[in-house]
């Protein structure tokens, strides 16, 4: 009977400090972040997207030959010695046209060791987050400042100036053939 | 003067029983709207959470967006159902849920019914619930379904016990099962309230105080179990059973268990607002009264009952998202060992104080 009495006690209890406890946590602010109108302070040195400033690459694939995943593209094509194009901001001479820089997104693994050797730090890592899509094929995101004609262009004219060349010193000497000088990765 | 025989005394007695028949679906929609919102702020407070945000002003447009998704959505019959059945049950259920407003006085001016065994009414049509839930539960033909609707039947079968005797107790102090009445005697002040021992005075009273508390917490736990509210949900306990005797249902008919459900839990918070905290009765008296306008008074009580009404909702809410839900053993344990000897206790204590 003592038993009996002291359960229905305890149940009666516990059930109000459990409500009570329940009421306070009516009332204290809510932890939830409304996340795309308020967003949390990203860290410092988050790694998201890559970003490369083309305007100070100069094509020399190291970023490309860091990559784990090989997820960068790189093709360089060499200028013609009359062609300025311009420097970098940390005062290099660019030397190659980049053809083709294209990252595959979808396979960076965000470690950054891309970054790291680019002598002229223009591949970085942003702190942009957001960049899903429908469609595989549009994770490929193609930095090169050429435009496809002009990547064409660019290299039918070395062609033309390598045959010259190749002419040039042919005709003295039996005419030796070489293949356009590009950077396949 | 009561509605229905306002519209009697216009339109002839039928046409004023259909009217005020359809007066509490008025009611009862927007209700449930309103409660499944307010179930879904409550429950995210509580639990440090925001709840639906984003649909209007703090999300206040939710309910009504998820009941256009429901119309929407494919309403799936599963081949091995029993049709019949399975399409009736939603319907019985939400049937057997309102038929308990038509006994339940809103206010000295609206009651569906004024019939004299108006409690016992209610209690009858309730039973019809359990009947569509077994119906759901049996022609879905699916294992969950099944044991969720019988766990429900012996769940509100035994719950039920002390819930009679909760009102037979009241019974043997007032003497009506009228609703009506019953919200009439306890009029003019809050220690007229059941809760006070009603309109007893003299020393019954103070001996009646104690006993009309224990009373109360009993009926307020038993018609918790018969609505199927956590801690009393093993019926659609949604880690063991998906979603119980309704996990088959999809579109409407799901929305259909679901508006009754809340209609439910209305139904049986007016009940027990109205056995012992006084019905439609203000606490404080009447500004129509003090103004002297005498309609205001009767929309005076509509507010107090609803405001009662949605108070103990707003209880039933609070005790989900504070206790986790018993175990079938423990749930019969609470009935059976304890709820139905204390409620025998307590109506054989206020026989006999009432025969003294």
């Amino acid at each position: 009977m003592k038993q009996y009495i002291s359960n229905i006690y305890s149940a009666l209890i516990t059930v109000f400090i459990g409500m009570k406890i329940t009421f306070k946590h009516l009332f204290t602010p809510a932890v939830t972040i409304q996340y795309p109108d308020v967003r949390v302070a990203l860290p410092g040195r988050v790694r998201n997207r890559l970003y490369v400033n083309m305007d100070d690459c100069i094509g020399c694939d190291q970023c490309a030959r860091a990559c784990p995943v090989s997820c960068i593209a790189i093709e360089t094509v060499k200028s013609l010695p009359g062609e300025d194009l311009g420097k970098t901001s940390n005062g290099k001479k660019k030397a190659l046209w980049v053809t083709k820089f294209d990252i595959d997104i979808a396979k960076c693994c965000y470690c950054q060791l891309c970054v790291f050797p680019c002598p002229t730090e223009c591949i970085y890592m942003t702190d942009v987050y957001e960049f899903s899509e429908f469609e595989r094929e549009k994770l490929v995101y193609s930095f090169t400042t050429l435009s496809k004609n002009e990547a064409i262009e660019k290299k039918q004219n070395f062609e033309k100036f390598e045959a010259e060349k190749a002419a040039q010193k042919a005709a003295p000497k039996p005419p030796a053939p070489e293949t356009p000088s590009t950077n396949p990765q | 003067m009561i509605i229905f025989e306002y519209l009697a005394d216009l339109f002839g007695a039928i046409p004023a029983a259909f009217i005020s028949g359809i007066l509490p679906i008025a009611f009862v929609v927007p209700y449930a709207l309103f409660a499944v919102y307010w179930e879904r702020k409550v429950s995210a407070h509580m639990q440090d959470r925001l709840g639906p945000m984003r649909t209007g002003w703090h999300g206040y447009l939710q309910t009504i967006a998820d009941i256009l998704k429901l119309i929407q959505k494919e309403d799936i019959v599963a081949t091995a159902v029993d049709k019949p059945l399975f399409n009736l049950a939603p319907i019985l259920v939400f049937a057997g849920s309102y038929a308990a407003f038509a006994a339940i006085p809103f206010s000295s001016a609206y009651i569906g019914a004024n019939v004299d065994l108006g409690m016992l009414y209610i209690i009858a049509v309730s039973g019809l619930v359990v009947a569509g839930i077994l119906m759901a539960g049996w022609a879905s033909n699916n294992k969950y379904s099944l044991i969720g609707a019988v766990r429900s039947a012996a769940q509100i079968v035994s719950y039920e016990i002390p819930t009679v005797i909760v009102i037979l107790t009241l019974f043997s102090i007032v003497g009506t099962l009228n609703l009506y009445e019953l919200s009439e005697i306890q009029s003019s002040n809050i220690f007229n309230w059941m809760i006070f021992g009603g309109n007893v005075i003299g020393w019954k009273k103070i001996v009646l105080i104690p006993l009309m508390f224990a009373a109360f917490i009993i009926i307020y736990l038993t018609t918790l179990a018969e609505v199927n509210r956590t801690p009393f949900d093993i019926p659609e306990a949604e880690s063991e059973l998906v979603a119980g005797y309704h996990t088959e249902y999809s579109g409407m008919k799901f929305a259909m268990f679901f508006l009754a459900e809340y209609a439910n839990m209305f139904a049986v918070s007016a009940i027990v607002a109205t056995l012992f905290l006084g019905g439609y009765h203000s606490p404080f008296g009447y500004l129509g009264n003090l103004l002297g306008i005498s309609w205001l008074v009767p929309v005076e009580q509509f507010f107090w009952f609803t405001f009662k009404g949605l108070g103990f909702v707003t209880v039933q809410m609070w005790l989900r998202w504070t206790l986790p839900r018993l175990r079938v053993d423990q749930l019969m344990t609470v009935c059976w060992k304890y709820l139905i000897p204390l409620s025998f206790v307590i109506f054989l204590l206020v026989s006999l104080l009432m025969v003294l």
